[in-house]
């Protein structure tokens, strides 16, 4: 991107360190120079312009702004930009397809899941994440799952609900084992 | 245009998405692709961020600030002080409740987080770094922090920016029938007393708040996106306040991550982000913290009771004595209708025959952030049926009766409607007995007794708490209700295309209740025009009707109703319009879901559709062209919704831990026009209302620092916590009124669950003898009231060592 | 809320990164996962000249079991990889209990064992877990590797015994001494809340016997507390109901308490009291010998863990 600046004199910004980052955002490859005080959830929101990723706490307690990063699960704004250099980051602009929604985002819909819409993103990311480790899960593994993820509007029941109906459908499209754990996948 | 005679003639209404339909929710669409326009997203070319610094104390004189290190650092643009607001008449504002708040302090600081400078920078970071570079001179004053305190004698006076104001007392205010209540109290055979304390709660949506201000020089025009749930009030006071003219001002509401009355008062990082922008001629864009939010913006409850119940022995309740000591903090900026100090606390035990009830209320100013917002409340209605609820419980176990025998002998019976409440409100429909039979039922009321019975034999703790209420929503009428003098009207207006496609707009706001699919069902109930035809607009000033905003569970009681009578004055124009097609005189046309016919002839008919068709290109002589309109709906009465919530729990005697085993959920609002939707708010009512006994609060230490200023210490549930729900609605009384029967829902659930929790826990330990333990029942609480058999504050200032 | 400015570096050796330490100024911190760190400077509580991401060393990511049982957790092992991990439920059964308490799922795919460690938080659960278990910080530095004993690793809120240029590289749990049983149990109001109280219960049996026990607190101090006369009450002798209720006793009274919004001092003295007891209760009545407990006293959390 490119940005113009007030010249407010060559020692203000002389010591801004600035670092290049190459990665990946929804299967699209980007750079950006950025300070690495950045926080991830800003170069995504304010970047890269992808507003579903929201900031709600400041204090890693919501999960509104919960984003994958290489396949994990984390919240964005206790992340720095620079630490996702090389990495793949995919946010609830990446769930669907061209032509087609993500079961979770089908759910959500069916099952009444969301009312403002403000932690859906970021509940639907964790869910994602629990249904890629676990395709069959029990509402108590969900409600576990998402226990990182705060809702102010729904009382949670009807997100249980939607998570298990997408993992349905999941089931039911892909009846293959599901892929080894992105936790195994670390470890080794 | 005319169908044959054997044809079946009347829509569906279900399948067109009409009233009683769960119609799957038309702004999901946006949301699950993380495509929601939130005022966070809204970026404009050009566009500066401001930040503000808050005192980090309660209570001090600010002796000097100097801002000059902030104003080197390179970006930023400008900074904002109390000083600089007062050149412009703007360092103070007037507050819903006819007080005046700071903007930017001057004098001195009032509470912890109070906004003290603002800076405005390229960028939100450097904004941040240049706040840091402010020094504020403080000189630290006593601190006060409840009222207790600030009613002492030699207490320091927090608001002496007020001439005549010598204490730190609001107001007092009272209601109902001394002399009728004393009578009656001297009539008791017992009476039965509480004192309680509703704790200070955050409504703590999770998007905070926050603003995008865009003057433009060129056209004079301010355009302000903001988070608010009444996009209008804040366009009255922003003329009012900054001295613009109205029709210069716009504002917008875009989707509002949660609001839960956190949204409706007017804040000072909008009204500086609006100078910021007049004084820069760019876009200026606030987005507060979290810790900015919970620590300066409108809190709700916060309210001691002192409560008596005159009662005969035989059950029936006699009297009721209620007076209550709000902390409204250091500046009177409840959200709530002019004519009630207390809001509508005097709702209490409407939902059962009292002759005779008298209610005090004292407001106080403390040094804590202003607010008294309607938190899923509509005004105080929370602290009022919960106040009255645990009274209950206390009242039935002083007189050894039964909780669910002792509530239905008192119910007001359903053919005693209307029903005058002893403090004056009208009553108009319900069947109270019958849900509560409905909830006894579902949690098996008598079995779970016996089970009770025998668990404590071997040592475990059950419990069963009844919450039984009814309560008033739907502000106001416009007689009684208004809000700086605005009437509580509200307002629809629709615009029926010449397809047959429509936009309807409306003076609410939704924030989660699902506006743009309910709203439409309305009108494919009155219209037939299938919902998915119907665009529903909200929260923009330039082009939605005037209308009081989405708060108090108002706006299916109000603007539902609007959008009700707009489109039966769109309706009678189309059968004029259908007179004109089939050739007959008006009194001969019929009208049945989607099409008029000819009553003699039900075959020949035309459809809405062909009626909006003519309206722009047949419509007979002397018709004015078109098929718009636009309704005010100014209600008769408030809703009264009734509901039963039970919650069974067991308490761990060791810990003090509880769990919640059961809850059950009866809720009769009336009519529902997406119970899909109507379930969804139920189930994030009960879930604030088990936030609230469980966990969420905002306490204060001894030296004014708030305990709860971020989401480490000010805990939400997750998930894990939140227990499941059994919802039932097969009880359903419609709202004599309202032109489609419904009855408002938003709130009950948080302003009745609450009790059913708390009855629960103290049930299960009831053999201690303890009357109370405060809100949240929080685990040390229990085990403290296990242990020394005694009652257990949670009054501020926090016990520290 | 923003960090403030800061030198940023991502090395990807640790020689490189021992370097940038010792000649990094004065105030570096390393970043690992970063939970606590990250939000501490969004509130300006740490305002470091510079980090070093350790995030790029490559080796770390680990948690492995020696031969002879040692457990070795690496400076990037994630709360995660302990709590999905095929390698504790078993063989450790306090570290089983305590993965999936810390925190919240979230937190716990960034966060990692060792950073929570050096971070010191009187209220983190892993350094009780660690130190019941009698477990070292493998240290790493200009002058090479020394193992530092729990013990003597934390020693005060938030406060290491690292040098300057040392990192915590590896976290070591010895191999039992017989058979392991004990468990961690936390009081937490919701998920994610810091600890009002935690209890982290070790014992190693062998032949019926205690052959070596350890008991650390957690929240109820100035930094995490081994309650070491609690454990020396059970070594040497059978588990049995008299030398749990002295156990659970002597470890009460080594809490140091504050009254605070989470509780009072006594109530929290009490709680050690209470888990002391459960902990070792549920080892007594286990048939093997080795059994796992581990709940938040959130109920609903307790139900899961059972």
């Amino acid at each position: 991107m490119t940005m113009v600046y007030d010249d407010t004199g060559d020692e203000a910004t002389a010591d801004v360190p600035v670092r290049k980052i190459r990665f990946t955002i929804n299967g699209r490859k980007k750079v950006a120079e950025i300070e690495p005080r950045l926080l991830l959830a800003d170069l995504i929101r304010r970047g890269v312009g992808l507003t579903g990723t929201h900031r709600g706490c400041d204090t890693t307690n919501c999960g509104a702004c919960t984003v994958l990063v290489d396949g994990r699960a984390g919240k964005s704004c206790t992340m720095l930009a620079v630490q996702v250099d090389g990495r793949e980051v995919t946010t609830v602009e990446g769930l669907a397809t061209a032509s087609e929604l993500h079961p979770l985002q089908e759910g959500f819909k069916q099952e009444h899941g969301l009312q403002c819409g403000f932690c859906t993103p970021g509940m639907m990311l964790s869910a994602k994440a629990l249904l890629d480790r676990n395709p069959d899960p029990t509402e108590e593994d969900v409600r576990w799952a998402i226990s990182g993820n705060l809702c102010r509007c729904t009382g949670y029941q009807n997100i249980v609900k939607s998570v298990l109906w997408a993992a349905a459908k999941l089931r039911e499209r892909e009846p293959e084992p599901a892929e080894a754990s992105a936790v195994n996948k670390v470890e080794g | 245009m005319t169908t044959t005679a054997d044809e079946s003639r009347a829509l569906d209404e279900i399948k067109i998405g009409g009233l009683g339909s769960s119609r799957k929710r038309v702004e999901d669409d946006r949301f699950i692709r993380g495509k929601g326009n939130y005022v966070d997203d809204v970026v404009l070319p050009g566009m500066l961020h401001m930040e503000i610094l808050r005192s980090p104390l309660a209570h001090a004189r600010i002796k000097s600030i100097d801002a000059s290190k902030a104003w080197a650092l390179p970006g930023v643009r400008l900074v904002l002080t109390g000083e600089m607001m007062a050149t412009r008449n703007l360092a103070w504002m007037p507050t819903l409740s006819y007080d005046t708040q700071a903007v930017l302090a001057t004098d001195k600081v009032r509470f912890q987080g109070q906004e003290v400078a603002c800076v405005i920078a390229d960028d939100p970071y450097i904004a941040k770094d240049a706040c840091e570079l402010i020094e504020v001179d403080y000189e630290p004053l006593p601190p006060i922090m409840n009222p207790w305190q600030g009613l002492a004698e030699d207490a320091p006076v927090i608001r002496d920016d007020k001439v005549n104001q010598a204490d730190n007392v609001v107001y007092n205010w009272e209601v109902g029938d001394k002399a009728g209540t004393d009578r009656a109290f001297e009539q008791a055979d017992v009476i039965s007393k509480m004192e309680l304390h509703y704790p200070r709660s955050h409504p703590s949506p999770i998007e905070c708040c926050g603003s995008v201000a865009d003057f433009n020089r060129a056209t004079q025009k301010l355009t302000v996106y903001l988070t608010s749930q009444a996009p209008h009030i804040v366009r009255a006071a922003v003329a009012m306040v900054a001295e613009l003219p109205e029709h210069m001002i716009r504002i917008v509401s875009p989707d509002i991550g949660g609001g839960f009355g956190n949204k409706v008062p007017i804040y000072p990082g909008y009204v500086c982000s609006i100078l910021a922008s007049i004084l820069l001629e760019c876009p200026v864009k606030w987005i507060e913290d979290k810790t900015g939010n919970l620590i300066s913006t409108g809190f709700a409850r916060d309210v001691y009771l002192k409560g008596e119940m005159a009662l005969r022995k035989d059950g029936k309740i006699l009297g009721v004595r209620m007076h209550t000591d709000a902390d409204h903090g250091a500046f009177f900026s409840d959200a709530q209708p002019s004519k009630f100090k207390i809001g509508l606390m005097h709702s209490a035990f409407a939902a059962y025959d009292v002759p005779a009830a008298h209610l005090t209320a004292r407001g106080v100013y403390t040094n804590k952030a202003p607010g008294g917002v309607a938190y899923r409340c509509s005004f105080r209605v929370t602290e009022a049926m919960f106040f009255q609820e645990r009274m209950v419980q206390a009242a039935a176990d002083d007189l050894g009766m039964d909780q669910a025998a002792f509530r239905r002998m008192n119910f007001v019976r359903d053919d005693d409607f209307p029903h005058r409440t002893p403090f004056g409100f009208l009553t108009d429909s319900g069947q109270y007995a019958k849900c509560l039979e409905v909830g006894l039922k579902a949690i098996d009321y008598e079995n779970f007794r016996k089970e009770q019975a025998e668990a404590r034999k071997r040592g475990r703790l059950l419990g069963l708490g009844i919450s039984t209420m009814t309560e008033p929503l739907g502000a106001g009428n416009s007689r009684e209700y208004d809000i700086l003098g605005i009437k509580m009207f509200d307002s629809a207006e629709l615009k029926v295309h010449m397809t047959g496609k429509a936009i309807l707009r409306t003076g609410a706001k939704t924030q989660g209740q699902g506006h743009e699919t309910t709203w439409a069902q309305i009108v494919a109930h009155e219209l037939g025009i299938p919902a998915d035809d119907v665009v529903v607009e909200e929260g923009d000033t330039d082009t939605a009707p005037f209308g009081m905003g989405t708060y108090a569970s108002r706006s299916t009681p109000v603007a539902g109703a609007a959008v009700a009578m707009v489109s039966r004055k769109i309706r009678a124009k189309a059968r004029k319009l259908a007179a004109h097609l089939l050739e007959v005189s008006e009194e001969d046309i019929e009208w049945e879901l989607g099409r008029f016919y000819v009553r003699s002839a039900p075959g020949r008919g035309v459809t809405i559709q062909e009626c909006a068709m003519a309206a722009y290109s047949n419509m007979p002589d002397g018709m004015e062209p078109g098929l718009e309109n636009t309704a005010y709906y100014d209600p008769p009465n408030l809703t009264w919704p009734f509901a039963v919530y039970i919650v069974t729990v067991e308490v761990d005697p060791e810990t003090g831990v509880w769990d919640v085993l059961r809850m059950v959920a009866v809720d009769d609002c009336g009519v529902r026009i997406n119970p899909m939707i109507v379930e969804g708010q139920i189930m994030g009512g009960l879930t604030e209302a088990y936030a609230m006994a469980s966990m969420q609060f905002i306490t204060f230490d001894a030296d004014g620092n708030c305990v709860g200023s971020n989401y480490m210490d000010y805990l939400l549930p997750s998930a894990w916590e939140t227990p499941g729900y059994e919802l039932h609605s097969e009880v359903v009384t419609p709202c004599p009124h309202h032109p489609i029967g419904a009855k408002g829902i938003g709130e009950c659930a948080a302003v009745g669950g609450p009790a059913a929790f708390v009855n629960a826990v103290m049930d299960a330990i009831s053999e201690t003898g303890v009357r109370n333990i405060d809100m949240p029942v929080l685990p040390d609480r229990v085990w403290e009231a296990l242990t020394y058999r005694r009652d257990v504050s949670g009054a501020p200032p926090i016990r520290q060592d | 809320m923003f960090p403030a400015r800061f030198r940023y570096e991502a090395p990807h050796s640790l020689d490189e990164a021992i370097s940038l330490l010792r000649d990094g100024g004065d105030y570096v911190k390393v970043l690992a996962g970063g939970q606590s760190l990250v939000p501490m400077m969004k509130l300006r509580f740490a305002t470091p000249d510079m980090l070093v991401d350790i995030n790029d060393v490559p080796g770390l990511a680990y948690h492995r079991t020696d031969p002879d049982g040692t457990l070795r957790i690496g400076a990037l092992c994630r709360h995660a990889d302990l709590e999905f991990s095929s390698l504790l439920p078993g063989t450790q059964p306090t570290m089983a209990a305590a993965a999936p308490l810390v925190a919240d799922p979230l937190v716990r795919n960034r966060g990692t064992l060792v950073g929570s460690l050096c971070h010191a938080d009187p209220q983190g659960d892993w350094a009780s877990v660690m130190l019941a278990l009698g477990g070292s910080v493998i240290a790493q530095g200009p002058a090479g590797r020394r193992a530092i004993p729990l013990a003597e690793f934390v020693t005060g809120p938030f406060e290491n015994t690292l040098g300057h240029d040392e990192i915590a590289v590896e976290a070591v749990v010895p191999k039992a001494l017989g058979t392991r049983a004990g468990g961690y149990l936390k009081l937490e109001r919701r998920v994610g809340d810091f600890a009002t109280v935690g209890t982290a219960v070790a014992i190693e049996t062998s032949g019926g016997t205690v052959v070596r026990a350890g008991i650390a607190l957690t929240g109820v101090g100035g930094s995490t507390i081994a309650a070491t006369d609690a454990a020396a009450a059970l070594a040497g002798k059978p588990l049995s109901a008299d030398s749990i209720a002295e156990a659970a006793e002597l470890a009460a009274s080594a809490a140091q308490p504050k009254t605070d919004h989470r509780g009072t001092a006594e109530y929290k003295r009490h709680l050690v009291r209470v888990f002391v007891s459960r902990i070792l209760g549920g080892s007594l009545s286990s048939t093997t010998g080795s059994s796992t407990t581990g709940s938040s006293a959130t109920g609903a959390a307790a139900e899961r863990a059972a």
